[in-house]
């Protein structure tokens, strides 16, 4: 039987608003998925860092203090650096309709908007994540 | 309210026609008339909260309320029914929208605008470097300056945050906490050079650490320091600010955390109870300070519920300051609140609809008997809002005000079978916190030992399973979803914002006289070491142009550093 999909969610940027991110990471939990969650505040650098350390499938990033369009486009270029940019980047939070595009087109495998069901999330990390378990 | 003495009296009685049985005539046959129907799917036994509910409130649940000690009369021990006499017969409650975005100079102009549309208070919305004590051009700060509020690192960005605006006749509402001392004291110094004496100032400051550590997460030191701040400016304020309100202790936070309702005011309340302590233990007369202790609740949507959180509230703290902390003043017996209607409640589906749930939100606290009202803006789900939606979220409280009627009796919903129950329900459940908090060792330790996050964390996990389950309904989320074509306009904050702000931080370092920055920032971490009071120091560093970045990194080698262990 294949290994468990790893997902580290992530909280970066200053604020926080970890409603969202805990909700979301128990979510995951109970759908049968490893979770490991950062804690807040942390820099591009330490979400990076602790990816590649925990070896996760997929980092699932929490924004709500509005800075989504520096930090996402970040952590794919960190990712990118580190020679993991199979390590799946998605995310959510505050984040405007308009903005959905541009995080695609910077690599952002996919972006959740206020409102979206725990169910989808979960759909997602199985279907994308799961590519690089090879399940 | 005559039932209720009867009640007493005879506990099985209330003096209307009784079977054998004590039942009041009619009350069985409306009981099997109810068993009888259907149930309307979508129905719910429970409030927002998890709180049990009955279809039907009688006058058995008045059963043990005592008009006299329990509710009492509007202004009078244990204000149960409102802290004022009169209430909104004399006076409507402040309309004060919090407000900040970008730079110095364009909150100004917004804080013009709101004044000229009617506002009559003001309430700052600081960005997150200003909020976690960073200046704006910190790397940590990348990205985020101007975002969620006005960036502020230097005590010229607070003069241009209040230029034209007299500080001797507005009562200034500043959302901060961790580096609140610091805004104080840009706040004063600023007033001190418009000619206005810090005595005259009036305003609130959050400045509630608790609930940083239990709900919104914002810190620079560990508690017990940060505690020693809090009551630091406590002790200055009673002296040199007498009319400011030094603490605004904060539910808001913990509820748009996902707490339940219960939660947010007995975590509130204990909190207050923590700093009351707090100040005792430093040595000062409770009377000197919990006067000037305001609180800040948060207006959800279940109606009834928050209806009598409010009114419990006042209850507690009232029975609480007089008879376990012996405070003597009646001004210390009664919980004055801000209410703000319930961010998190907002949806980005069908965002008109927000205006609706804020009108709600906002009479709820008005029935409540709020003093000050923040209604949010429909488009806050997604950004800051945008000046039309910023007036219609003001226009809002006025409709309230003016049309409604609401205002013209005081505490309308007293008395209701209802309401009471509740309001009861509240302060019961409130208490049995209060035990587990001390079983714990006291507010302190139980943040240390994740307590109330993880209480935090399983109310609101619950409450999203419910809503996933579409066991609870929200309009336009899980029911009644409508095809959206393009998402309202909403406000944007340019990068250009950044830069500026980068700029003006750095040319304001470059022209000052460092030597005598650096002088101010040693002298306020060598008091930092000793009992002294730190405000006085604070005030220095910022009249020696020290930024806020800079005095909150000055502190952190005899503080340290605050590090949650990350809980889910």
């Amino acid at each position: 039987m294949a290994r468990p999909i790893r997902i580290l969610v992530a909280k970066a940027g200053l604020d926080g608003h970890d409603r969202g991110a805990k909700v979301i990471a128990r979510a995951l939990r109970d759908a049968g998925f490893e979770v490991i969650y950062t804690g807040l505040h942390q820099t591009p650098e330490q979400v990076v860092e602790a990816a590649i350390q925990e070896d996760v499938d997929g980092i699932g990033l929490s924004v709500l203090s509005g800075a989504h369009m520096t930090l996402f486009p970040r952590i794919k270029e960190l990712l990118v650096g580190e020679g993991a940019s199979d390590i799946v980047l998605f995310g959510g939070g505050t984040i405007p309709n308009e903005d959905v595009k541009p995080l695609l087109a910077a690599g952002v495998a996919g972006v959740f908007t206020p409102g979206t069901p725990m169910a989808t999330i979960v759909d997602f990390v199985r279907r994308e994540c799961g590519k690089r378990v090879g399940a | 309210m005559s039932e209720k003495k009867t009640t007493k009296r005879q506990p099985h009685g209330n003096g209307a026609a009784h079977g054998t049985d004590g039942k009041i005539a009619g009350q069985e046959l409306w009981q099997a008339q109810f068993e009888a129907a259907p149930k309307r799917p979508g129905a719910v036994d429970r409030t927002i909260s998890d709180h049990p509910l009955k279809p039907l409130y009688g006058p058995e649940d008045l059963a043990g309320v005592d008009y006299g000690r329990d509710l009492s009369f509007p202004g009078q021990y244990p204000y149960t029914r409102g802290i004022h006499a009169t209430m909104y017969r004399s006076r409507l409650w402040t309309m004060r929208q919090f407000a900040g975005f970008g730079t110095a100079k364009q909150t100004n102009e917004r804080f013009h605008f709101l004044l000229s549309q009617g506002q009559t208070g003001l309430s700052v919305a600081f960005d997150m470097p200003a909020l976690m004590g960073y200046d704006s051009d910190h790397p940590r700060a990348l990205g985020e300056v101007g975002k969620c509020g006005v960036a502020i690192s230097t005590l010229q960005d607070m003069q241009d945050l209040f230029a034209g605006i007299d500080l001797g006749r507005i009562s200034t509402s500043m959302t901060i906490n961790c580096t609140a001392p610091i805004a104080l004291a840009m706040y004063i110094a600023t007033a001190e050079a418009q000619g206005v004496p810090a005595e005259r100032l009036s305003g609130t400051l959050q400045a509630d650490m608790l609930k940083e550590y239990i709900a919104q997460k914002e810190w620079i030191y560990p508690p017990e320091p940060s505690m020693r701040i809090i009551t630091d400016m406590m002790a200055y304020c009673s002296k040199h600010v007498p009319k400011w309100n030094t603490i605004s202790i904060s539910g808001y936070h913990i509820r748009e955390a996902g707490s339940t309702a219960v939660q947010e005011l007995a975590f509130t309340l204990a909190d207050g109870f923590a700093y009351v302590e707090a100040g005792i233990a430093a040595g000062l007369d409770v009377d000197d300070f919990a006067p000037r202790l305001s609180f800040f609740f948060n207006a959800h949507s279940d109606f009834f519920e928050e209806i009598a959180k409010y009114r419990a509230a006042r209850r507690i703290w009232a029975r609480h300051m007089r008879d376990r902390f012996k405070a003597r003043n009646p001004r210390s017996w009664t919980l004055r609140f801000h209410t703000q209607t319930a961010g998190c409640s907002a949806t980005a589906q069908q965002a008109e609809n927000n205006i609706m749930r804020v009108a709600f939100q906002a009479l709820s606290a008005v029935l409540g008997g709020t003093q000050s009202l923040h209604t949010n803006s429909l488009d806050e789900v997604l950004a800051l809002p945008t000046e039309e939606n910023a007036q219609l979220a003001l226009r809002t409280q006025q409709i309230i005000a003016y049309e409604t009627g609401v205002g013209n009796v005081i505490d309308p919903l007293g008395g209701s079978y209802y309401v009471e129950k509740l309001t009861s329900d509240m302060e019961a459940g409130a208490e049995d916190y209060f035990e587990r908090i001390a079983e714990l060792g006291g507010v302190v330790p139980a943040i240390h030992a994740g307590f109330f996050q993880k209480e935090i964390a399983d109310a609101s996990y619950r409450y999203q399973r419910e809503i996933e389950s579409g066991e609870r309904i929200i309009v336009g989320v899980n029911d009644f979803v409508q095809e959206e074509a393009e998402q309202i306009a909403l406000l944007k904050i340019d990068r250009a914002v950044e830069l500026e702000q980068c700029a003006r931080v750095k040319a304001f370092r470059e022209t000052r006289d460092g030597d005598l920055t650096k002088a101010a920032l040693a002298r306020l971490a060598a008091a930092a070491e000793t009992d002294e009071n730190l405000m006085p120091h604070y005030l220095d560093c910022v009249k020696s142009k020290a930024t806020l970045g800079e005095i909150s990194e000055a502190l952190v080698p005899v503080f340290g550093r605050y590090r949650e262990a990350a809980v889910i």
